[in-house]
């Protein structure tokens, strides 16, 4: 039942894409230069390839979300796939149908793939367990735990703005605790090679032994910036106010936020990053928001031919085609 | 019926015996070791030899689901499934359904256990109402009415004054306080143990101090009261100092833990295994050995099973939305010999884990093999080799971390009172 969840299949190939951790660098890898093949489909008049035509994609997200859902439909949709957006929170779940029965009702449909977002650490791995063979599972953010298509468009905008990881040094701030993308991020960042990986965050932010999923921890804002060539800004929840994480928004940007006059410290030509929505004037000042430095928007435009990549690969699609 | 068991290897730790022997049994009672009594005729033989012949088990915290929970399991099949595991006698903790706090549900407990006959259930009273931590429940009545002693269960008495005056109260009617500590805020829902683990699986953490911190508190009403206390379930090495530390101080304290906590550790979860998921979390293996090395130093006095079968639904959900608690009853024995196998525990301390230490806990007269006691026994072939399988267990609850495991301790007979409650079928 709970059998150990194999993200490939016995070639190597991608089947599920469930989290970043013990994926090789030659996976990783691939499924950038994919998503580089893909980009080059948006520009053209006909943003679409046939390689999952005829194939059922399944949306199901338990949590709320804008940009993730809509970059996966597009991204489906631009594969020729059929989609189907299941929104949880106002269906079947909501009437007492347990999770296994709508995974079910949802198979009995003949769907191919599942696009899992839930809240609870673990949900797409269940999945996995739960669902027909043929049926690939993507993990669109799970708990606490994985949000790898968001880790893979990260590294995707870091490659084209650096080329090279191995020289890299890069910081990610603020709710590391809570935080499923900084978890995906840290994995990516060091099977690709990069020099370091920081946290910087208060201690109630940061996890226990963090340490051992390979970084260095700082609370000091100035020293965790210091020398950096990439800077990974996460939301901060309103909740942790009130869990006692944090005295306040104010107190958090006055520790961590990120200014002009902070970025001073990392590289002249470093990036600023962000997975999305993001508070001004709580974990960035709008100045750097809508500078040239931050990267932001393209993190966003980037995630749909990386979705594109993960699901053309997931389906074992034949991605040599659209080379052009 | 008369009944001899010839031949085997009999362990009594409440009488430091270990040597191979007869046992004769006769009107539900120890008539006689080694010596035929004189008039006793053997209506039946059991031939053990080669085999151990041990005190019937007493597990301290079986949750047979019953009453309310009768989908997860029943009274029949957990009581069949303890018996198998050589079990003559289970406390069952109070959070049924409808909760044990008053008299009527610990008499219907007891009618139940009585019809089912299998084993011997002890029932541990709820010592507040309903299990809010509010008010104090009619500890005298549950005890007059046959509650062995007094629990909250899993529900943590979070007013300080009100765990005091439970205390006291308790005290003031002879009764012993069971109690599994836990600092709900330090919880904060968490499941899985804080660590590298938890970090890594992004599972919400549980600290240690959730434990040690409700302990410390517990020990120091304890000491201020005078009440003889039982902590339930520890599972941490710093717990395991300071319960050391107070019966150092000559506080009246004892201490179990349960046998998954023995055997396995927060690794276990990896890739989110839900059968792992126990209150307290599985935590390191530093843990887990200091664990084993307080029964073996009689730190910790009893090893219990703290089975908790589940059905389907409540283990099918990603990590977090399950139900904690494993299904062990009927590899309790297994599993302890398992730990005396691989040399971690000796052969006359893990026995006494199972029956002369929580005899003690209780102030029960069996546990032991001296003549007049009770006649509860299990006979057990300790060189088997079988495998766990989900699908042959007789518990309802298939929920066990344990499926796969070759074990090579099996239970060949079984007697409560004297009747063969029992018996192994040849194949």
């Amino acid at each position: 039942m709970t059998e150990h969840t194999q993200q490939t299949d016995p070639q190597g190939r991608l089947k599920h894409f469930l989290t970043t951790e013990g994926l090789n660098h030659t996976l990783l890898t691939s499924i950038l230069d994919h998503a580089e093949n893909f980009a080059g489909v948006e520009n053209r008049p006909v943003k679409k390839v046939p390689l999952l035509r005829g194939k059922t994609v399944v949306n199901l997200f338990f949590e709320a979300s804008t940009r993730t859902r809509t970059t996966f439909e597009l991204a489906a949709k631009r594969l020729s796939a059929d989609v189907l957006n299941l929104n949880i929170a106002t269906s079947a779940t909501s009437k007492g149908e347990t999770l296994r029965d709508t995974l079910r009702t949802l198979e009995a449909m003949h769907c191919d793939m599942f696009i899992v977002r839930h809240a609870n650490s673990g949900a797409a791995h269940y999945i996995t367990t739960q669902v027909a063979p043929h049926i690939s599972v993507i993990n669109a953010g799970d708990g606490r735990h994985a949000h790898p298509t968001q880790a893979m468009l990260d590294m995707f905008t870091i490659r084209k703005h650096k080329g090279d990881f191995a020289p890299l040094k890069v910081a990610i701030v603020g709710d590391i605790s809570h935080s499923r993308v900084a978890r995906s991020e840290i994995h990516a960042l060091n099977t690709l090679g990069v020099t370091e990986v920081r946290v910087v965050g208060p201690a109630t932010l940061i996890p226990k032994d963090v340490e051992s999923l390979g970084v260095h921890v700082f609370n000091d804002m100035s020293a965790g910036l210091e020398g950096v060539d990439v800077v990974m800004m996460l939301r901060l929840q309103r909740e942790r106010m009130s869990d006692a994480l944090l005295p306040s928004a104010h107190e958090f940007f006055n520790r961590y936020g990120l200014t002009e006059k902070r970025l001073k410290v990392a590289k002249k030509d470093a990036i600023v990053m962000h997975p999305g929505p993001i508070n001004r004037g709580v974990e960035i000042e709008s100045n750097i928001a809508d500078s040239s430095r931050s990267v932001i928007l393209q993190q966003v435009s980037h995630g749909i031919a990386v979705r594109m990549a993960v699901m053309a690969m997931c389906m074992q699609g034949n991605t040599e085609g659209i080379e052009s | 019926m008369s009944i001899v068991i010839e031949n085997g290897r009999l362990i009594d730790p409440a009488n430091n015996t270990d040597k191979q022997t007869n046992v004769f049994i006769d009107k539900g009672v120890i008539a006689g070791i080694g010596r035929q009594p004189v008039g006793f005729t053997a209506r039946k033989t059991i031939n053990a030899k080669g085999q151990l012949v041990l005190p019937g088990l007493i597990d301290l915290c079986v949750r047979t689901r019953e009453p309310g929970f009768e989908y997860k399991a029943t009274m029949d099949s957990e009581l069949a499934a303890a018996s198998k595991s050589g079990i003559t006698s289970i406390c069952s903790p109070p959070d049924s359904d409808p909760i044990v706090d008053t008299p009527a549900v610990v008499k219907l407990i007891q009618q139940r256990a009585y019809e089912v006959g299998k084993v011997k259930v002890f029932t541990l009273g709820a010592m507040t109402k309903g299990l809010k931590g509010e008010q104090l429940a009619e500890m005298y009545s549950l005890q007059q009415a046959g509650c062995i002693a007094m629990s909250n269960a899993l529900y943590p008495i979070t007013n300080m004054q009100i765990l005091r005056r439970a205390f006291e109260y308790a005290h003031s009617c002879g009764l012993t306080v069971f109690i599994q500590p836990n600092d709900v805020d330090l919880q904060n829902n968490g499941v899985a143990n804080e660590g590298a683990f938890s970090t890594r699986l992004g599972l919400p953490p549980i600290p240690e101090t959730a434990e040690t911190v409700a302990l410390a508190s517990a020990l120091l009403l304890i000491e201020q009261t005078g009440v003889k206390a039982h902590f339930c379930r520890l599972s941490s090495a710093r717990s395991v100092a300071m319960i050391k530390q107070a019966q150092k101080e000559g506080f009246p304290v004892t201490a179990d833990v349960d046998i998954c906590h023995l055997h396995l550790t927060e690794m276990d979860i990896t890739n989110y295994n839900v059968d792992c998921h126990l209150y307290p979390p599985l935590r390191t293996e530093r843990d887990r050995s200091t664990l084993v090395k307080a029964i073996e130093d009689g730190i910790i006095s009893a090893i219990c099973s703290d089975h908790q079968p589940h059905d389907i639904d409540a283990k099918s959900a990603p990590f977090s939305l399950t139900e904690s608690g494993a299904s062990t009853v009927e590899i309790l024995l297994p599993l302890t010999l398992h730990l005396v196998e691989q040399k971690q525990l000796s052969m006359m301390n893990a026995i006494a884990a199972l029956t002369s230490r929580p005899a003690e806990i209780l102030r029960l007269e069996s546990g032991n093999l001296s003549v007049g006691s009770p006649a509860d026994i299990c006979v057990v072939n300790h060189e088997s080799d079988w495998e766990v399988n989900k699908a042959n267990m007789m518990s309802m609850g298939r929920n066990t971390p344990f499926h796969g495991w070759n074990l090579s301790a099996e239970v060949y007979t079984t007697i409560m009172n004297g009747k063969i409650t029992y018996q192994k079928k040849d194949k």
